[in-house]
């Protein structure tokens, strides 16, 4: 177990300073880069919140469609395998959810603003 | 200015007084922006007569360009946007191509257009509100002049149909490597749906889109960026401008983010007399947003290779998500 603060705390006061402090004092491409490295940095924060628990559920959900064991990345390329041989399709119990669940944690850990992943957030509150 | 800059400059300003009428010389020359494909440099051509004359050089980076195998060398993009201008699309005139004798590398000088590239400031603005309307219109116009140049005055382009391009994209997925299961969803549902009837094959731009039009008050003043110019489905071009990275977060308006498929459709059908089918064009739209995603994981490769390491080349490795969500949201909606 480690200390406080956590690895999440720790690169977000990074980002932080870039932002509040580096950034003002900066101008043109190094101004654009500092604001892409912040940026970076969230998307490492939200990976270290979010990641952990979204990758077991996947892995888990793995398991039941595939009726098969193996590290995440295995599982994930049986899974490609078996999408593009048609073995598995969207009318296979599961696949459509387990597609969603997956593409909207990536969302929510790489591009939370993104309108397509906003619309389907509104899309699921709203349709239910 | 280092040597080698103040050498380039002086080669460019010998080329500007040889080539554009009543030149003198040059002023300003500015870089404006460096792709891994060409440079972009602004300049203005002083005259003995009169005003200065805006200029834009586009040339190989340092000069050469190694080859490719989907970009159009420079020498080519030069004879369409000629091409094009005949057709009646509005593009910057080239005033000229260089030659070796010139000593400033691949490339051509054309008229520097006035206007806006930049998409977010074309689509939030106050100042392009009362143009945004007519955009999709006239970009299917303009559409419908460009599929219909001539194939026989075309310089040598590569020819990719729909099976092609998703073979050419299918294998940069596999060399990438990284396994990517909405992907090979889109792929499935792509060769399970390829467009049924022949629509011929035309130039395609295969970069038209928001970002690539220069916008004034008037509307489109410039087709830019013809380098992923082939020969192909004319269906392509419509398909691509709607793929939602290309909405700039105006996810209602799915044509670059300024407008709707209807007006896009009536401007090309009132210009080619052709009716568009709107499900080929989904096709495409389909297509042109797993190509969007492959390429972002391609960038992946450019950073971990070392050939561009910067945080801005790694970042657009993790918009590949985007592309997922948008290819769920076409091919199995929720609702």
């Amino acid at each position: 177990m480690q200390d406080q603060p956590t690895s999440a705390e720790l690169v977000g006061a990074v980002a932080d300073f870039i932002r509040t402090h580096a950034m003002p004092q900066l101008k043109g491409h190094a101004a654009f880069h500092a604001r892409v490295a912040a940026n970076a940095l969230d998307i490492v924060k939200r990976e270290l919140e979010i990641a952990p628990e979204a990758n077991t559920e996947e892995h888990e959900r793995l398991k039941a469609l595939l009726g098969a064991d193996g590290s995440l990345d295995d599982l994930n390329r049986e899974l490609c395998t078996r999408i593009y041989a048609g073995e598995l399709t969207l009318d296979t119990e599961g696949l459509k959810d387990h597609l969603w669940a997956t593409t909207l944690a990536k969302l929510a850990i790489d591009q939370p603003k993104y309108s397509g992943y906003r619309r389907a957030l509104e899309e699921e509150s709203g349709g239910k | 200015m280092s040597g080698t800059d103040n050498e380039f400059a002086a080669s460019l300003s010998e080329a500007v007084r040889q080539h554009i009428e009543d030149a003198t010389g040059i002023d300003g020359l500015q870089r404006l922006s460096g792709g891994a494909s060409q440079e972009t440099w602004a300049f203005d051509a002083t005259t003995s007569k009169g005003a200065p004359v805006p200029l834009i050089l586009r040339r190989a980076p340092g000069g050469t360009r190694a080859e490719k195998t989907t970009a159009v060398a420079l020498e080519t993009e030069a004879v369409l946007i000629e091409l094009a201008e005949e057709a009646g699309i509005p593009v910057p005139k080239v005033r000229h191509v260089l030659t070796p004798e010139d000593g400033v590398g691949q490339g051509f000088i054309m008229n520097r257009l006035t206007g806006e590239t930049i998409a977010r400031k074309i689509l939030r603005d106050e100042e392009y509100a009362e143009t945004r309307p007519k955009l999709a219109r006239q970009c299917g116009e303009i559409l419908a002049r460009l599929h219909r140049i001539d194939k026989e005055r075309l310089p040598a382009l590569r020819t990719a149909d729909a099976k092609e391009e998703i073979r050419q994209y299918h294998a940069a997925l596999r060399d990438h490597g990284h396994p990517h299961p909405v992907f090979e969803l889109a792929f499935r549902w792509l060769e399970d749906n390829l467009p049924a009837g022949d629509t011929g094959l035309t130039l395609v731009h295969g970069d038209f889109r928001n970002g690539n039009l220069m916008i004034g008050a008037d509307g489109v003043r410039g087709v830019l960026d013809w380098e992923l110019a082939h020969v192909g489905d004319p269906m392509e071009d419509l398909g691509w401008i709607c793929v939602n990275s290309w909405r700039f977060g105006n996810i209602d308006q799915p044509v670059g983010g300024f407008g709707v498929r209807e007006d896009m459709f009536a401007g090309y059908e009132a210009v080619s007399g052709q009716p568009v089918d709107p499900e080929r064009v989904k096709f495409w739209e389909v297509l042109g947003t797993l190509k969007w995603g492959i390429m972002c994981t391609g960038m992946v490769a450019a950073f971990k290779s070392g050939l561009d390491p910067s945080v801005e080349r790694a970042t657009i490795g993790r918009r590949s998500s985007e592309t997922e969500i948008d290819l769920l949201r076409l091919l199995a909606p929720r609702i």
